[in-house]
């Protein structure tokens, strides 16, 4: 189980003078269960590549297959592979319609044919992953809650398609650190409970180290790198900031330590690592 | 999907006519569609029609592409040969067919009509095709400013224009990411009648105009931080100014009017 790309190329505007290659035969995979980061600059192809999952975008050249099923098609089959990937764009609280909360969580399901009694079920269980009580919520309008609250909504909204690959567009964009770390906090646990296969588009490195096992680096529409987060910090970092990456911070203050004689371990991924490896090295309880 | 739409036709360049200013251009355009209407023998029309493909020649224009323009008022054009070929007056009779009868003064007319609706459209597209709809506008407000007096606002309808111009591109791919996101969601634009269609269109649609709504209150904010209060007494940042090229420009379009202009009443004059 899972969605295979083979060598898709796709270019913006074709055959106008604005013509644009965003993707130049990329083949990747992407397992059932896997937590993946997709990282790289602003027009990298990073978002182009993730809308090729559920077959928004239809690639020039090659064929992308969920589950076995070619997305290609325009038959029932390919239609429900289609809807086994969600998708959470960037600022997805821009998509939100309806009048009230239970409704527009519910515009997903119902479009996928779901019995009430489903719809209902999905909604409550999705109201519950994305931390919204469902008496206080759902009966409220979604154009009256705050930033934080509306992206939950919208993120909900996708939650409750059940799907089996979720893409989260740069989830966290524009959120306080808190509502960042929450949304973080409850994707991570769909995961865990649902075994929803995690991508995660992000210019962020922390979040990447942070959330991700595996990591895909894209630059000038070619995959550049793809493997651990970490491993590819530790030996391709020249290279990394050649092409406007830069390491998560926990890196680049473990180097600095070093620098200053410190013995610390290399790959460390997150500052409680951090912080016990220093004590250790001080020789502090 | 819709982000594949271009605005207007600008086509990139640095050709001599993308390099005039816009002014040159609207008003050599102006100039030559009145230079149109002198034209009434073959000589004048095959002088319109050259000079006309040299332009587009110089511009640098793939010639098919400005052709292409001709598209949508090929059917008035077909109609206007055909109504001048069986109608208008005339002695020499080709050929008759039941009760339409071709003549040759039909004839003529019926193709020196069709070419001035062609010649006419040809030569404001590559207007349009040189310049950017931006520059345009500034243009257009530049030559438009006498006639404030008369009470032609003609600030705030560039002002007007050139917001507008600013946004489609944005709106479209706004509509475009909602629409994405909704179809994500397994909403369906494209099949049921026409009121499913319409019900359909509601999760693109509210979320377009609250978009659009907040756009614009920004937008205002933004202009109103930065003191705008119209066009009195603004200076611009690209200042339009009549170089060498324009003043070219200028002359080689006058004389190509007084050449048709003489042609046509030329021996009139001569013989008083």
């Amino acid at each position: 189980m899972s969605i295979d790309i083979k060598n898709i190329c796709y270019t913006y505007m074709r055959g106008t003078p604005f013509e644009k290659k965003a993707l130049d035969d990329v083949s990747v995979s992407i397992d059932k269960g896997e937590i993946v980061a997709v990282i790289g600059h602003t027009g990298s192809g990073k978002s182009t590549l993730v809308q090729h999952l559920n077959g928004l975008l239809r690639p020039d050249a090659g064929q992308v297959a969920v589950d076995g099923i070619s997305l290609a098609g325009k038959d029932a089959a390919a239609k429900k592979a289609r809807q086994l990937v969600g998708m959470v764009f960037q600022y997805p609280e821009h998509q939100i319609f309806a009048e009230t909360v239970y409704e527009d969580i519910a515009f997903g399901p119902r479009n996928r044919g779901f019995e009430p009694e489903e719809v209902d079920k999905q909604v409550r269980e999705a109201m519950a992953f994305v931390g919204l009580d469902f008496e206080t919520f759902a009966r409220r309008s979604p154009f009256r809650l705050s930033g934080g609250q509306m992206r939950r909504v919208a993120i909900a909204g996708v939650v409750a398609m059940n799907p089996d690959y979720l893409v989260l567009d740069e989830p966290s964009a524009g959120l306080d650190p808190r509502s960042r770390n929450a949304v973080f906090k409850e994707i991570m646990a769909l995961h865990k409970s649902r075994g929803i296969a995690i991508v995660l588009v992000t210019h962020s490195m922390e979040e990447a180290v942070k959330y991700a096992k595996r990591m895909l680096v894209i630059n000038q529409g070619r995959i550049l790198f793809d493997g651990n987060p970490a491993d590819i910090f530790k030996n391709h970092q020249q290279k990394l900031v050649e092409v406007g990456m830069d390491e998560p911070q926990v890196f680049k203050l473990a180097a600095l330590l070093r620098k200053q004689g410190m013995e610390l371990p290399q790959g460390i991924t997150d500052d409680v690592t951090l912080l016990q490896m220093i004590k250790k090295a001080k020789g502090w309880r | 999907m819709l982000s594949d739409i271009t605005l207007g036709q600008y086509f990139p360049g640095n050709s001599f006519i993308h390099r005039l200013d816009p002014r040159t251009k609207i008003l050599a355009t102006l100039i030559y569609i009145i230079a149109i209407f002198f034209a009434d023998s073959f000589l004048s029309y095959a002088i319109l029609t050259g000079f006309a493909l040299a332009v587009i020649l110089i511009s640098r224009l793939p010639l098919l592409m400005v052709l292409k323009s001709l598209k949508p008022i090929m059917i008035i054009v077909v109609l206007t040969l055909g109504i001048h070929m069986f109608t208008a007056p005339g002695e020499t009779v080709l050929f008759t067919w039941k009760f339409l009868s071709v003549t040759q003064e039909g004839l003529e007319l019926g193709v020196k009509m069709s070419l001035r609706l062609m010649l006419l459209l040809l030569f404001s597209s590559v207007l349009t095709f040189t310049t950017s709809p931006i520059v345009l506008t500034d243009g257009i407000e530049s030559l438009l400013r006498p006639f404030k007096k008369i009470g032609v606002p003609a600030h705030e309808l560039a002002m007007m224009m050139t917001i507008a111009l600013r946004f489609i591109p944005t709106l479209l791919e706004e509509t475009d990411r909602i629409m994405k996101a909704q179809t994500a969601r397994g909403a369906d634009f494209s099949s049921g009648n026409l009121l499913q269609r319409a019900k359909n269109m509601l999760p693109l649609l509210v979320p377009l105009f609250i978009s659009a709504f907040r756009r614009a209150d920004e937008l205002a904010v933004a202009m109103e931080s930065r003191c705008y209060r119209g066009g009195e007494g603004r200076t611009r940042m690209h200042e339009l100014l009549y170089k060498g090229i324009d003043y070219a420009a200028f002359g080689t379009i006058f004389a190509l009017t007084a050449l048709l202009a003489f042609l046509r009443w030329g021996t009139a004059l001569c013989a008083l």
